[in-house]
């Protein structure tokens, strides 16, 4: 098996690279959804249900994701369905990526005055209308700088699925290593190519940061 | 769902439970003095280095951050080995978790550092202290407590994170689940008591580094 060369290894590693990517759109995309829906419910106020999701977000941060996966993993198939690497890693990782969008999010409505509510409201606007007319656009912008630097984030947990079973990067740089028995470069090859994936991400969120910050002293 | 729940069979595996609690939170405790260390020291040195120093920490500050915490581990346990360095699974665990705290802590005391007035280390060399004793009595101890709730978010970051470190059989909380799941195939139950001593941990945790931060910055913290 060590006819492997360096290239072998790098290409099937790039193959891989693409389901650490598609993980990470589904954990967006997913966790997007359930953070709006929950910050949605979050604004309306009930304390009941800002209790609810408080907790929520207080499991999900406060406990390891590997538990999360292992959770998900092995407590669906309680309830009669049947799971595979890739449901149990979408529903966590949706999970997850939520529980931290839903404060990051949070944080940017927070942000906007109350006046802007209030401006809406004296206009005739009902809640939903000041929400999605006034208030969200603005957080939006103010928005953007911290998902993007926190997307850095999403794309690294996505390797913990790779201990349940999900074939990803981090999976294939593990089998390479059983097979060829060269660890380093194989490691140094997946570090890299994760580096690649998230650095960019990186410099993205920390440019955005500081053109707005330009725009709030101007 | 017609499934039983039975948690009565964990009793017997709370002393194996009590001692991934004590490797989980050693392993951490270890990891946050070398990691504040590592990111002071860092820090500093960008504060006072020439450009090569600036850009060498900036880049191990960068490759850490940019790259998931089990792939460094994996790195260290399996890859250093093949280049001829062997280390212990407890060496390589602290090893990582080290390194990936100093590269965050260094990243949060320098955005410290910067958001100190500048006016404060001018005003320090004004009434005569050198450089390095404005830098150690005036700008650090402000920086510190400025970032100090990041620095304490961080540490729990890397002990939650610390979960992965079962991956290369150190016998840390995580383990101990995955040893008794495999022998009484009560998978779902031992994952929930893990998880809820996971969650106390991180609170009681989050409590204590709150009281840390009053005796160490007492009348300090805006």
């Amino acid at each position: 098996m060590n006819d492997f060369t360096l290239w072998d290894m790098a290409s099937n590693l790039l193959l891989a690279a693409r389901w650490t990517i598609l993980l990470s759109f589904i954990a967006l995309l997913g966790g997007g959804s359930v953070g709006l829906l929950l910050l949605a419910l979050r604004l309306a106020g009930l304390r009941r249900v800002t209790t609810v999701i408080d907790l929520y977000i207080e499991l999900f941060q406060g406990t390891p994701l590997l538990m999360q996966l292992f959770m998900v993993f092995f407590g669906l198939p309680l309830f009669g369905i049947e799971v595979s690497p890739w449901l149990a890693a979408g529903v966590t990782l949706t999970l997850y990526t939520a529980a931290y969008l839903v404060e990051i999010w949070g944080g940017c409505v927070a942000a906007v005055s109350r006046g802007q509510w209030n401006a809406g409201a004296s206009l005739g606007m009902t809640y939903l209308q000041q929400l999605r007319e006034i208030v969200l656009p603005q957080a939006l912008r103010i928005a953007i700088a911290p998902t993007v630097g926190f997307l850095v984030q999403v794309v690294k947990s996505t390797a913990l699925t790779s201990i349940i079973g999900l074939t990803e990067l981090t999976k294939v740089g593990n089998m390479l290593t059983n097979s060829t028995f060269r660890p380093f470069p194989i490691y140094a090859m997946v570090a890299l190519l994760y580096f690649l994936m998230c650095f960019p991400l990186t410099w993205y969120a920390r440019k955005l940061e500081k053109n707005h910050q330009r725009n709030i002293t101007r | 769902m017609n499934y039983v729940f039975d948690f009565s069979d964990l009793q017997q595996y709370a002393g194996m439970i009590v001692h991934g609690i004590a490797i989980t939170l050693a392993l951490t405790a270890a990891a946050t003095l070398l990691g504040a260390v590592i990111g002071i020291g860092g820090a500093a040195l960008q504060w006072t280095g020439g450009r090569t120093i600036r850009i060498v920490i900036a880049s191990y500050v960068e490759l850490i951050r940019n790259t998931p915490f089990i792939v460094q581990l994996f790195f260290v346990f399996f890859g250093l080995p093949g280049i001829g360095i062997h280390i212990g699974e407890m060496q390589a665990a602290l090893l990582a978790m080290t390194v990936n705290l100093g590269a965050y802590a260094i990243e949060i005391v320098r955005a410290g550092i910067e958001a100190v007035a500048r006016g404060q280390y001018q005003a320090a060399l004004a009434i005569g202290l050198t450089p390095r004793q404005a830098f150690r009595a005036i700008v650090l101890p402000q920086a510190l407590a400025t970032v100090y709730p990041a620095l304490a978010c961080q540490v729990l970051i890397v002990m939650l994170g610390s979960a992965v470190l079962s991956q290369i059989s150190v016998t840390d909380l995580t383990y101990v689940a995955n040893y008794i799941q495999s022998r009484n195939f009560r998978s779902f139950e031992i994952y929930v008591v893990i998880t809820v001593i996971y969650l106390l941990l991180s609170i009681l945790l989050r409590r204590l580094m709150n009281v840390m931060a009053r005796g160490l910055f007492a009348g300090r913290q805006r």
